[in-house]
């Protein structure tokens, strides 16, 4: 890749990094990536992905910015309070970034358009915070073979997991079924540190790059715990089970469901 | 270091850091194992911070020579991938 003067300059402090260079910020600009959500982690995560270069990045989410959205999604502002979150967040990311093609799908992600939409993408990143999505997102991937990068917030805890298709477990094997709607906490009551999707998001976006350049190691087959409150991090080795319903030696799942909506979704 | 002619030259007057270096360093990765890249400089500072850089990625730097009042030449083996 011949970069401009003004990539050169941009990309300098990467270009280097032995591990990235100018062959690796070629693959960062090559890379194609999938975020569900431009909420508390999509924000992040494209925010940071776009300054790295990434070529492609796309944003799927069907709400618009309201006011309580700013205390952390950091893609959006005043000025675009109202409009689609994909819409206010390719405005910022291209801002920031002329060379990334942002690409702002307002739709709801579902079974039926999922596998569509992730096709010609390499890594998916899952920034949604609701259960059944969750489930969703892993099964696809899983279908379609797709790294997926996950990342869950609430209250001052996160967690972040990269799961490689055919190697180690899948979301399925972390968390086997949604917890029962009642056990979620409802709108009114789930509160969020607000720049706590500023680190898990920050978390993806590493592993996405790690995932592109295919450096340093990966959070395979491991939960990461961030508690801000106590500022630990924890890892928690997660195994594959070999019973799961969908990565198991007999799955019984072997097509996409939605689950019942109806979760909260910050 | 007869028999270290370059195979390839860089012009890198007029730059400051860091981007000697990201010349030096695109430059480098596009040459191979075994062969010698030229550098002609003129931003003092990178005449030491290149030849140590190079090292640190584990090239091999051949000389360092101030050829006028405002010019360095460099001359780095590529080592390493
Ligand atoms: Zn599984």
């Amino acid at each position: 890749m011949d970069f401009t003067d003004d990539q050169l300059m941009r990309y300098s402090r990467h270009i280097l990094l032995p591990e990235v260079g100018g062959k690796g910020q070629a693959r960062i600009a090559q890379a194609k990536v999938f975020i569900v959500g431009a909420g508390g982690l999509g924000c992040p995560v494209g925010y940071y992905l776009a300054a790295a270069g990434v070529g492609t990045i796309a944003l799927i989410d069907n709400d618009t910015v309201e006011m309580s959205n700013l205390q952390r999604q950091i893609a959006h502002s005043m000025q675009t309070i109202g409009m689609p979150k994909v819409e206010s967040a390719k405005k910022t990311f291209e801002a920031l970034n002329p060379d990334v093609n942002v690409v702002a799908i307002q739709k709801r992600i579902s079974k039926d358009n999922i596998l569509d939409l992730i096709r010609d993408y390499d890594i998916v990143v899952d920034g949604s915070d609701n259960f059944p999505t969750r489930y969703l997102v892993n099964d696809a991937c899983f279908m379609a073979r797709k790294p997926l990068v996950s990342g869950a917030i609430l209250r001052f805890e996160g967690q972040v997991t990269t799961i490689v298709p055919g190697e180690g477990p899948c979301y399925r094997c972390l968390f086997e079924e949604p917890p029962p709607p009642g056990l979620v906490p409802s709108c009114q009551e789930a509160g969020v540190l607000g720049v706590l999707p500023g680190v898990i998001g920050g978390l993806q976006a590493t592993e996405v790059l790690k995932l592109v350049l295919g450096k340093g190691e990966v959070l395979k087959g491991e939960l990461l715990i961030y508690n801000a409150l106590k500022t630990s991090f924890r890892k928690v080795k997660v195994p594959k089970n070999p019973f799961c319903a969908l990565c198991g030696e007999s799955p019984t799942i072997t097509e996409l469901t939605d689950y019942e909506q109806g979760y909260c979704s910050m | 270091m007869a028999g270290d002619a370059p195979d390839r030259q860089i012009n890198i007057k007029g730059l400051v850091c860091p981007y000697t270096f990201v010349k030096a360093k695109l430059a480098m990765e596009a040459m191979e194992i075994g062969q010698v890249l030229e550098i002609l400089l003129d931003y003092e500072e990178a005449s030491r911070s290149i030849p140590k850089s190079m090292e640190d990625h584990g090239q091999k730097v051949l000389k360092v020579e101030k050829v006028n009042d405002t010019d360095w030449v460099l001359l780095v083996r590529k080592d390493k991938d």
